[in-house]
This record gives structure tokens, sequence and C-alpha cells, in this order.
């Protein structure tokens, strides 16, 4: 391993994308963000009336509706039979990221993400211990514990403390305490535990990475030969197990993430400088430069003496 | 029946209402029914018209964080005929099938001063009473005499509970500074008859005549002049004569 090792994480990326290219997806997941949160501010800010509700339930132009599946799985076992709108709303939001990768709430939609990126930036920057470390799973049991007081309480009980509607509801409705339960969050994760709250103990985040299973939407480290072992990608990953096995797969393994852990945040494609990885589906098995999938078709004669370039170069 | 419910939440010096439009299922509260039901999406928030409901906040009523409520005192429900909130709520937490909001159960309103209600005072504010949605059948005023001056009545504001749809307007219009009239839930306003409490007078007309066979009719007492001669002017005589009865 050379000194590029040591480089700051990214910074390779930088060089060779400029720092647009560098934070292309990292960008378009923040205005995905505020997009989000826009549609439900300028209703009650302005009277622009696009989307009405929370990130719990809401109705867009006044026919969509949408509903958050986990709160609805909660008011279902806790005894109330929702009406048919709930019911529909779930549903769409449920096929909807059965398709798109579940995760991608997290990263382009939730607006505890922002808060958690931060925590994890300020984490990084001051050199801060990893902290406990729960198992990956415990946010699925965490699921699982909130179902079931909800069943044995009669109420929907994660949502006593559930930040994402806590906070998308304060700045909705009026923010009051609810920024004292999100300063706890960023303590969390920079204080006791890395990337603590989204990796570890969001159950909402748990109930996405199940819907998200088999969802057609993944990323694919196609161009995985092409890796210098900068550890880039891990650094930057939020949930950095799931790029091993596609990464570092063996020949004749699929070059897919097929973790539902992945957020389909893309900033393993930004911060590569080899353009190892890029957004794909899930039936694509294809192993070469994203360059060569891409133009293989067009221009056949052209991407052997690319693929020869490449071996040259990591000879 | 469909019911709109309201809950309390007191804490300390604080009162304020949770609107629990909800089922009234069996073997649970309306509460403990909306709260298994309410998403808090806020909805229902959005669109009332005269923005009475707001979403509680994290900490101000325990298990209702972020449900609807409102503080009738500030914003009263002005009981829309079209009950937009009940409209818009996609989980059936408030019930689709509340279309009269007469019907209506957010709580009921209690006369929780008459040491301090002026009508009991002997004057006639009367305020509470006016501006009822449901008036002379939520809320009566009930004349009596005003033993203090001898010479006048009192009317006192009585709410029914049975026709009272919490709506709060008596406890926004109060003129005292602190109402004299509240909402409250139902739970807290009002007692619960025993199941094996039969009242002898209800029964007597459903049945017809007394549940039991050679019941003896005695003179009920009253007061009044001369209450316990019957022969007197001002005594009693009972309603119903028991078939035969001499007396
Ligand atoms: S894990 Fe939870 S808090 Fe984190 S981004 Fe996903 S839904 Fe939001
Ligand atoms: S693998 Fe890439 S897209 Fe998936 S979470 Fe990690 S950095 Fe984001
Ligand atoms: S009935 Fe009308 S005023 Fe009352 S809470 Fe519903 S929408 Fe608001
Ligand atoms: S519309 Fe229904 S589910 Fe939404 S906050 Fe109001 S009562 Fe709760
Ligand atoms: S709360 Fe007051 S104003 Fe409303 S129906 Fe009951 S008595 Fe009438």
């Amino acid at each position: 391993m050379s000194a590029r090792t040591h480089l700051p994480v990214g910074q390779e990326a930088i060089a060779i994308k400029g720092w647009i290219g560098a934070h292309r997806f990292l960008l378009l997941r923040r205005a995905s963000q505020l997009f989000f949160l826009a549609l439900f501010l300028v209703g009650p800010w302005f009277g622009i009336w696009i989307v009405e509700g929370t990130l719990a339930g809401s109705r867009t132009l006044d026919i969509l509706p949408l509903t958050d599946p986990f709160v609805l799985v909660q008011s279902m076992v806790a005894g109330h039979w929702p009406a048919l709108t709930a019911l529909i709303g779930a549903a769409i939001v449920v096929v909807a990221y059965a398709v798109l990768g579940g995760r991608t709430y997290c990263s382009w939609v939730c607006p505890i993400n922002p808060v958690t990126d931060a925590a994890h930036w300020l984490h990084v920057k001051l050199g801060l211990p990893k902290g406990w470390q729960p198992k990956r799973n415990t946010r699925l049991w965490i699921a699982l514990a909130a179902i079931l007081a909800s069943a044995l309480t009669g109420t929907i009980a994660w949502e006593l403390i559930n930040p994402i509607t806590i906070l998308h509801r304060g700045l909705i409705f009026g923010l009051g305490f609810s920024l004292a339960l999100i300063g706890l969050i960023f303590l969390f994760d920079l204080l006791l535990s890395r990337q603590g709250w989204c990796g570890h103990v969001c159950p909402v985040g748990a109930i996405y990475g199940l819907i998200g299973t088999k969802s057609v939407v993944r990323i694919s480290a196609a161009n995985r030969t092409a890796c210098d072992d900068c550890m880039d990608c891990y650094a930057v990953c939020p949930e950095n197990q799931v790029i091993s096995p596609a990464l570092k797969g063996k020949d004749g393994t699929s070059p897919l993430i097929l973790s539902p852990d992945c957020t389909n945040c893309g900033r393993c494609i930004d911060v590569c400088a080899q353009d190892v990885f890029h957004f794909t589906h899930r039936f694509d098995n294809r192993i070469g430069a994203l360059a060569d999938l891409s133009s293989a078709a067009t221009i056949g004669a052209a991407s052997p003496d690319n693929g020869s370039t490449h071996h040259a170069e990591i000879n | 029946m469909c019911l709109c419910r309201i809950g309390t939440g007191v804490s300390g010096a604080r009162c304020s209402r949770l609107a629990r439009h909800s089922h009234q299922a069996t073997g649970r509260t309306g509460e403990e029914d909306f709260l298994s039901a309410c998403i808090r999406c806020g909805l229902c928030v959005r669109d009332c018209p005269y923005d009475t409901l707001k979403l509680a906040e994290l900490g101000e009523d325990g298990p209702a964080t972020g449900t609807p409520y409102f503080t009738a005192r500030d914003i009263p429900c002005e009981m829309c005929d079209d009950i937009p909130c009940v409209a818009a709520c996609p989980t059936g937490a408030l019930d689709p099938s509340l279309t009269n909001i007469d019907d209506a159960d957010m709580g009921v309103a209690v006369l929780v001063d008459q040491e301090n209600c002026l009508n009991f005072l002997g004057l006639r504010c009367d305020v509470c009473y006016r501006v009822c949605p449901v008036i002379d059948e939520a809320i009566t005023l009930e004349t009596s005499h005003n033993t203090r001056s001898g010479h006048h009545a009192i009317f006192a504001p009585t709410v029914h509970a049975d026709r009272c749809t919490g709506c709060g307007k008596c406890e926004q219009s109060c003129v005292l500074p602190e109402a004299a009239i509240k909402v409250l839930p139902t739970h807290l306003a009002r007692a619960e008859s025993a199941d094996h409490y039969r009242r002898g007078w209800e029964e007597k007309e459903a049945n017809d005549g007394p549940l039991v066979d050679g019941i003896i009719d005695l003179p009920d007492r009253l007061p009044g002049p001369g209450t316990d001669n019957l022969a007197t002017p001002g005594g009693f005589e009972p309603t119903y004569k028991l078939p035969g009865a001499t007396q």
C-alpha cells in the first residue's frame, strides 16, 4: 500500500472527476431530501397545497394517499383495522420501495439522514472512536419489539419516540421539543455509536430494508477488476459490510450489491476514482468497465482495446 | 353508534383536549381505540377550516404524542356540517360513520364551579347556554327559587350529557377569567351506573306495571307543606296507580 491510502477519502476521485463529479449523488440526494421536505412545507408555509400531512400519512394533490407501512402495521396489531385509504397508501409505498430498494427511503427521503450524516462527518473530522456498535440486526429486534409493544398496549408504540415523524411533524406543524430529540440522535451518533442510529437502531430503516429485499434497483461493482483497494468506498458507505461480497467476490460471483442494507445512496459511485460502481438492475450481472458495458453494443470493436489497456494499467 | 371523543391531558395547570373521534369498540375506551388508530398524519388538522385542531407535542400527553387535540378555551370545534376532519382521516381514526355532527361525542361539558358561575349567583349571564350549537337540548336553563334574595330565580345552566357533543363553545365563551363550564373527557365527566341498578319508574313504564306482582306502593314523602299527609293540599299523588290499590 502506498501513501495514497493516507489521502483523505475521496481526494483522488475529486482530482479525477472534479468536486461536483465526486459528489454527484450526494448533491442529488440532498436535493431529493430537500425536495420531499419542500413538498410538505410549501403548503403550510406558502399555501401551495401539493402534499398534505406528514411522512406517517399524506395526501398528494388531493388524491394520492401514502402511508408509512411500519406505522400502519403497528396500528393494525394494536387492534385497529384501518380505512381503505390508509391501506392503499401503504400498498403504494411498499410496491414503490420494493422496486426501488427499501432503504432508498433512508438515503433519499428520510429527514433524519442529513442529521446522522452531519454527525458522521463531524465524527470523522474529530477522529472519535467507533464507540458502542450493537449488532446490525438489533434494529430488526427493535422493530419486532415495537410491533409487540403495540399489540400489548393497543397504541402505535414506536410513534411515541419515532424521531423521523417527530422531526417531520415538528418541521411542518412547528418545532418545539422535537428539536431536542433530534439533538439527542446527533449526539448519539457523534459520541456514543458511529453511524449507530441508522445502521443499528432505527426500526423504520430495518423495515424498509425488509421491503427492499428483492428490489430491482441495485448498485453493481461491475468494474471491480479496476479496483485499486483505496478503501474509499468502505470509508463512505454507511453499511460498508455490503460492499465486500460484490467488490471482492471471486470470478463468477455476482458483482451486484444484493444486501438489502445498501441504502442506494450512491456515495460509493461518487467516491471511487476508478468508476467501479454504477446503478443498475438486479438482473444485470455483467462485469466490465462502465464505458464497455454501455458502448459494447454500438462500438463492439472498441471494447477489447479498452479491456487490454486496463490490464496493462493493473499490471 | 359512532362517537367523536375528546381526551384530556391534564398536566399540572395545563389542560388540553384531545380530539378522540373513534369507534366505540366493546371493552375499550374510545381513547385507547384512538391511540391504535391515529397515525399522527395531521390531515385532520389541515382540513379543519377553523384551525381548531393541533397535533400534540412530544411529552405533552404521553402516548398521545402527535395526535390531534383541541383546546376549547382557545378555539373550540365549530361543529361543521360536512365534518371535514373526519373526511380527511385516512385510517378511520376519526370515525367515518359519523355523519351528523350533533352525534359527536368529543367529551361532555360540566359546570365545574357553581360558586362562581354568574347564573348560579342569581344573574342572567346565560352566555354558555346561548352559544351552544345544540341549545335547549345539550344545555338548558333550569329555574329554581333564589333563596338568598327570596324573590328571584336561579337559571342554572344544565348540561344533558347524551346531547352534548363536547364542542367546547360554552367553555370558550364563559365570561369568567377561568371558565366555570369546562369540557371534560367523558370518563372523567360521567359516572357509570352499576349494571344491577334498575330505575323503578323506568322499569314500570317499560313493563306497563311493576316488575314484582303484588308490590305495595307506600306513600311517598316529599318536601312541601304538609309533607307526610297526603290529604293536605300540595301533597303528592303517584302518577301510576297500582290496580286495585285503595289509598
Ligand atoms: S435508518 Fe431510519 S433514520 Fe436512518 S435514514 Fe433510514 S429511516 Fe431514516
Ligand atoms: S454500497 Fe454504495 S450505495 Fe450502497 S449504501 Fe454503501 S455507499 Fe451507499
Ligand atoms: S368539526 Fe369542523 S371545526 Fe370541528 S374539528 Fe372538525 S373540522 Fe374542525
Ligand atoms: S387524520 Fe386521522 S390519522 Fe391523521 S392525525 Fe387526524 S385523526 Fe390521526
Ligand atoms: S360543549 Fe357546551 S356548547 Fe358544546 S354542545 Fe356541549 S354544552 Fe353545547
